[in-house]
């Protein structure tokens, strides 16, 4: 049987230029019971290539809200996001999302789940698109997993089926809401060390959402702290740490604390 | 093993206990027959094929029905799943006419159609399809749309999500409005081939009712085990195996 040249698995498995993210004045209102909430105030953010950012904040602050304008899910009411300089106009395979439950479809298996986006990708031939999804399940470490179904899967196994199956179709952006934030703290430390080995590996943008301080300062190359009401980028941190970093060190501890100061400045002045 | 064995036991004292009344002679054998006498019926009514006969028949009306009943209920389903206006109009009509029982289609069928194959193809469709529709759309609500909007980011597209997430996501609503569907369609399929007589072919139910006529009785508890038997032989061989399925995938009970 013929099959196309361009199909080949080593192709799709090459490494893509991760991509610039610009979100330029970027605003967002929803209605609600009491009221307007403006949950996103002109916002702007440039995000570099292939850069690790980590937007943290209090909850209601926009930071899931502006996670889901990039990827397309909700339009803003004014300002624009542009991904390599094209504006977003909606959902698309170079930028993937892992939510916060793991959003695996239960009538599927492991392998299933990592196939389904590698389904919807044309000049594949069926063979490549599974030796795909056999590399990124091997990649998150669960080889010996991919028949299971999804409620056998414990609650950090379920995060990195997530994690492949978003990583599958080699997006060039990774946007994080929170994926860790119903792991117990075992689990996500091992994530960590594992998300940023992945992350060197394969090379994408991510933006990463996240309540949890030290979690941001592991992972992040840069921690946009966000305040609510409306929702703005309050301060913007760097951490300079060589990778890859461990969560219990004192280095990130202090950057940790200087991130909670603020945090605590801000929850003082807004009540 | 050990269960088959127990079951075996269980029905073996069953039928003996059944020999025991009739030796007792407490009522007359022309209204409890032996369960030789049923056997050798059905002995019988195998040899010459009428039961044979019959079933298919019967299956074939079931059947036929039952899967038109799908086949336009299940887009319904998901139709009135979508649309507001089509489940504030069709969606509270199919409510409505669920709970009517499906025998009560009968008269009404004989009237629009006469003594047809196809006044009884309409009580069996009108036995699934409401059933099939109310499941699928139930289904459909029920769908965390997490799901839906995951499969947006990896480029999945409006029919693909109806298709590829939806209709899977609701499946464990749909088998159920389906096995639903199948018990009425079944139930009012057996009272209608009681009720009327159609020359176009003698169902079971048909047979059951010549059974009383001729007052042989023996026929009449012999067709009726039949029907258990059928019963029991779908649900174990259909609708089980996609239920243990089910169960399994999605880690409910069992």
């Amino acid at each position: 049987m013929f099959r196309p040249k361009t199909g080949s698995v080593t192709q799709e498995l090459e490494l893509v230029a991760p991509s610039k993210l610009s979100i330029d004045n970027v605003s967002k209102s929803f209605h609600t019971a009491t009221g307007n909430v403006l949950a996103l105030d002109r916002v702007s953010l440039n995000v570099n290539e292939g850069e690790f950012v980590c937007l943290v904040g209090p909850s209601g602050c926009g930071k899931t809200t502006l996670l889901n304008i990039i990827a397309g899910l909700e339009k803003p009411d004014s300002g624009t996001v542009l991904t390599d300089g094209k504006p977003v106009t909606g959902p698309g395979r170079d930028r993937l999302v892992m939510f916060q439950e793991s959003a695996l479809f239960p009538w599927l298996n492991a392998f299933g789940n990592v196939l389904f986006p590698l389904k919807l990708k044309p000049n594949l031939s069926n063979k490549d698109r599974r030796d795909v999804a056999k590399y990124y399940l091997e990649l998150v470490g669960l080889t010996r997993f991919e028949r299971a179904n999804i409620h056998e899967l414990s609650g950090g196994m379920k995060q990195r089926v997530a994690l492949a199956r978003a990583l599958a179709p080699n997006p060039r952006v990774l946007l994080m809401d929170e994926p860790f934030a119903a792991l117990d703290a075992l689990t996500r430390e091992q994530f960590y060390g594992d998300l940023q080995t992945i992350w060197k590996e394969r090379k994408k943008t991510i933006v990463f959402v996240t309540h949890n301080v030290r979690e941001a300062c592991c992972l992040g190359d840069r921690v946009l702290l966000f305040s609510p009401n409306p929702g703005r980028i309050q301060e913007e941190f760097h951490v300079d740490l060589p990778r890859p970093r461990e969560m219990n060190t004192s280095e990130l501890a202090t950057y940790a604390a200087r991130i909670m100061r603020s945090l605590k400045q801000q929850a003082a002045t807004t009540t | 093993m050990r269960r088959f064995l127990s079951a075996l036991a269980f029905f073996a004292l069953l039928i003996a206990l059944w020999q025991a009344l009739y030796d007792l002679k407490i009522w007359s054998p022309v209204l409890l027959p032996s369960p030789v006498q049923v056997v050798r019926y059905l002995q019988g009514a195998i040899v010459d094929q009428t039961l044979l006969h019959s079933t298919i028949i019967t299956m074939r009306r079931l059947l036929t029905g039952y899967f038109f009943g799908i086949v336009v209920g299940l887009p319904l389903g998901l139709l009135t799943a979508r649309w507001t206006l089509l489940r504030d109009t069709l969606g509270t009509t199919a409510l409505g006419l669920q709970t009517l029982p499906s025998v009560c289609w009968v008269p009404l069928a004989l009237l629009w159609f006469g003594q047809t194959e196809a006044a009884m193809l309409f009580v069996v469709i009108m036995g699934t399809l409401w059933s099939v529709i109310i499941a699928t759309d139930t289904g459909v609500r029920h769908v965390p749309p997490i799901y839906p909007r995951a499969a947006l980011t990896m480029g999945s597209k409006r029919l693909h999500i109806w298709l590829k997430v939806i209709l899977p996501a609701s499946l464990p609503f749909i088998v159920s409005g389906m096995k639903q569907g199948w018990a009425f369609a079944w139930r009012s399929l057996m009272a209608a081939e009681i009720y009327v007589t159609i020359l176009t072919g003698f169902g079971l139910g048909q047979l059951l009712h010549f059974g009383r006529e001729q007052q042989a009785m023996e026929q009449v508890i012999g067709i009726m085990i039949v029907i258990v038997l059928i019963g029991l032989l779908v649900d174990k061989t259909l609708f089980s195996p996609i239920e243990r399925f089910l169960h399994r995938r999605w880690g409910t009970s069992q």
